[in-house]
């Protein structure tokens, strides 16, 4: 399905990304580029910009300055000659769709059941029918170890298997990108194995992810790449074993041997 | 029993328990038995409540046809205050300054004088305005014709309660996690869609028990319209009065049916509010156990509050 030109170009790619919040700076001239299939951790001090940027991906958050492209199209916005006009409503939802993200807090519906969180999305954009969504959601289930779950509601699950659930309910939209917003810093640390097996299944499926996380052996088994994040910029960028066992910059050492 | 005495299990090898003697609550649970049975007795010994003629009149038509309307302006000014008052609260939420300024002066002038006072009037509208034609040319409908009494009723008490519900729906909006909305719109849900499937019913935990006050309030509230000659319940009984001099006995029929209407409604609440807590672990009711157990209602409350 792919011609070649296509996979040649970056799945998502950032230019000079600029965004303040009043007058702080969180992400200051940010070029990023990551290819398709490609895992991508961010790691950097909370502050730093990396939930930022990865909320920019999905247009949660608009850009100051600079230009943000998924699979080839502008985020938030739509070029007519020389002129970017911005997104309405639906353009934006129907971007966002393509796109899975999987929250820190989980954020599950609680008023819904664990199938009606993930068949909810699906249905409501009509990208399939309830039949349809529903056995998807099984077999996503399934893979997750939470095939009893169907019924329940989110606030009997532990957090793992609500993330679990969060994870499966992106995944019912078959996005082409998956974000994941430090998914296991509100987990009891018996809870977050679980989690990050669903993601590294994940990531070995071949789906591109970009992840912020503090899970530094996490990062270093499962990333193609490791991106370091301070004061809103890229300070530092290469392959998990080059950036978490050898940084050269001295910023991203005294990080890791903090977090260690 | 309280939670402090089953807290404190008896020593091993120690035979028996002995209570608290609680003699300051027995002695005023008698105060309050024996102050009750006297007034009762007074109540059913005292003729001029006119029993009879109370047992008489409850099912008179004329009483009956005031029910009718109480109900139907019930019903009607609430479902006014419940459509309005979604859409000044969406607009108080708005992006649209305009929007929110007029949202906010709504609810300022609405609330800020009298429902009796707004009643009144707009039974005197067309003092104002005699003749109405919307700006449309070749209108003109007789404001004296078209507001009637019960039309004046249902504005007054409609759009003052517009006014609380705009509140009240605010109030259960804003209560929802901005992350639920994050979530919502991530997936690729639109503005509308999320507003509908994920904020409203969450919202409305928070919204449906101060909104059955308001309807409890406002079959109450609908009293007040026999100042406009609107035959609903109390003016129906007012009519009867003025004609047999029976005051007290056709008060009693009316407050009667009050209380049943609000009995009635009331345990119609409780089902929704059951309905709209699915999915929440009963935080509430776990919490108001702990209330009655610290209050000494120990006994009411289940064993193990978290």
């Amino acid at each position: 399905m792919t011609v070649p030109s296509e996979t040649a170009r970056p799945l998502v790619r950032a230019q000079s990304v600029t965004k303040s919040f009043g007058t702080a700076r969180v992400l200051d001239n940010v070029d990023v580029e990551i290819a398709r299939g490609e895992v991508v951790c961010l790691i950097g001090p909370s502050g730093s910009g990396k939930s930022t940027f990865l909320r920019c991906i999905n247009y949660l958050e608009t850009l100051d300055g600079g230009q943000l492209w998924v699979d080839g199209e502008l985020v938030g916005y739509r070029r007519k000659g020389d002129k970017l006009i911005e997104l309405s409503d639906r353009q934006a939802s129907v971007r966002r769709a393509e796109i899975g993200m999987v929250f820190q807090h989980f954020n599950l519906f609680p008023h819904m059941t664990v199938m009606q969180n993930i068949v909810e999305a699906p249905v409501r954009t009509r990208r399939a029918t309830l039949e349809e969504a529903t056995a998807r959601g099984e077999d996503l289930l399934t893979r997750m170890g939470l095939a009893d779950k169907r019924t329940v509601y989110p606030a009997e699950l532990s957090g793992g298997q609500k993330q679990r659930v969060a994870i499966a309910r992106a995944l019912a939209m078959q996005p082409k990108l998956m974000l994941f917003d430090e998914p296991t810093s509100a987990l009891d640390p018996e809870l977050v194995g679980d989690v990050l097996r669903v993601m590294k299944g994940l990531a070995e499926s071949g789906m591109t992810m970009i992840i912020v996380t503090h899970e530094i052996g996490f990062a270093r088994e499962v990333a193609d790449r490791v991106i370091f994040f301070e004061n809103g910029r890229v300070v530092e960028q290469g392959s998990a074993r080059d950036v978490l066992d050898s940084p050269s910059n001295p910023r991203t050492a005294a990080f890791l041997s903090a977090v260690r | 029993m309280t939670a402090t005495e089953t807290c404190e299990a008896p020593p091993a090898g120690v035979a028996r328990v002995v209570r608290q003697r609680h003699l300051g609550r027995w002695l005023s649970g008698g105060v309050m038995v024996v102050l009750v049975a006297l007034a009762l007795r007074s109540v059913a010994t005292n003729d001029r409540f006119g029993w009879p003629l109370v047992a008489g009149y409850l099912f008179d038509p004329q009483i009956l046809e005031g029910v009718r309307l109480t109900l139907v302006l019930t019903f009607v000014c609430m479902a006014i205050g419940i459509v309005l008052g979604t859409v000044l609260a969406v607009m108080r939420l708005s992006a649209n300054p305009v929007a929110q300024a007029l949202a906010f002066a709504y609810v300022g002038f609405f609330r800020g004088t009298p429902v009796l006072v707004q009643l009144i009037f707009w039974f005197n509208f067309a003092a104002l305005y005699p003749h109405l034609s919307f700006g449309i040319p070749g209108v003109d409908i007789d404001a004296n014709a078209l507001i009637s009494p019960v039309l004046a009723g249902v504005l007054g008490l409609g759009l003052h309660e517009a006014a609380y519900m705009a509140e009240i729906i605010r109030g259960g909006i804003g209560s929802i996690d901005v992350g639920q909305i994050e979530a919502a719109r991530a997936l690729g849900l639109r503005k509308n869609q999320v507003l509908r499937r994920i904020v409203l019913p969450q919202a409305m935990r928070v919204i449906v028990p101060p909104t059955g006050n308001e309807v409890v309030g406002m079959l109450k509230t609908s009293s007040l319209v026999s100042v406009l000659a609107v035959g609903e319940l109390l003016y129906s009984a007012q009519l009867i009065y003025a004609s047999n001099y029976q005051t007290i006995p056709l008060l009693i029929v009316a407050s009667l049916w009050y209380l049943v209407l609000t009995a009635v409604l009331s345990a119609g609440q409780m089902r929704l509010e059951r309905h709209f807590a699915r999915g929440s672990v009963e935080v509430r009711t776990a919490a108001a156990e702990w209330v009655r157990g610290w209050l000494g209602l120990g006994h009411l409350a289940r064993r193990g509050v978290r």
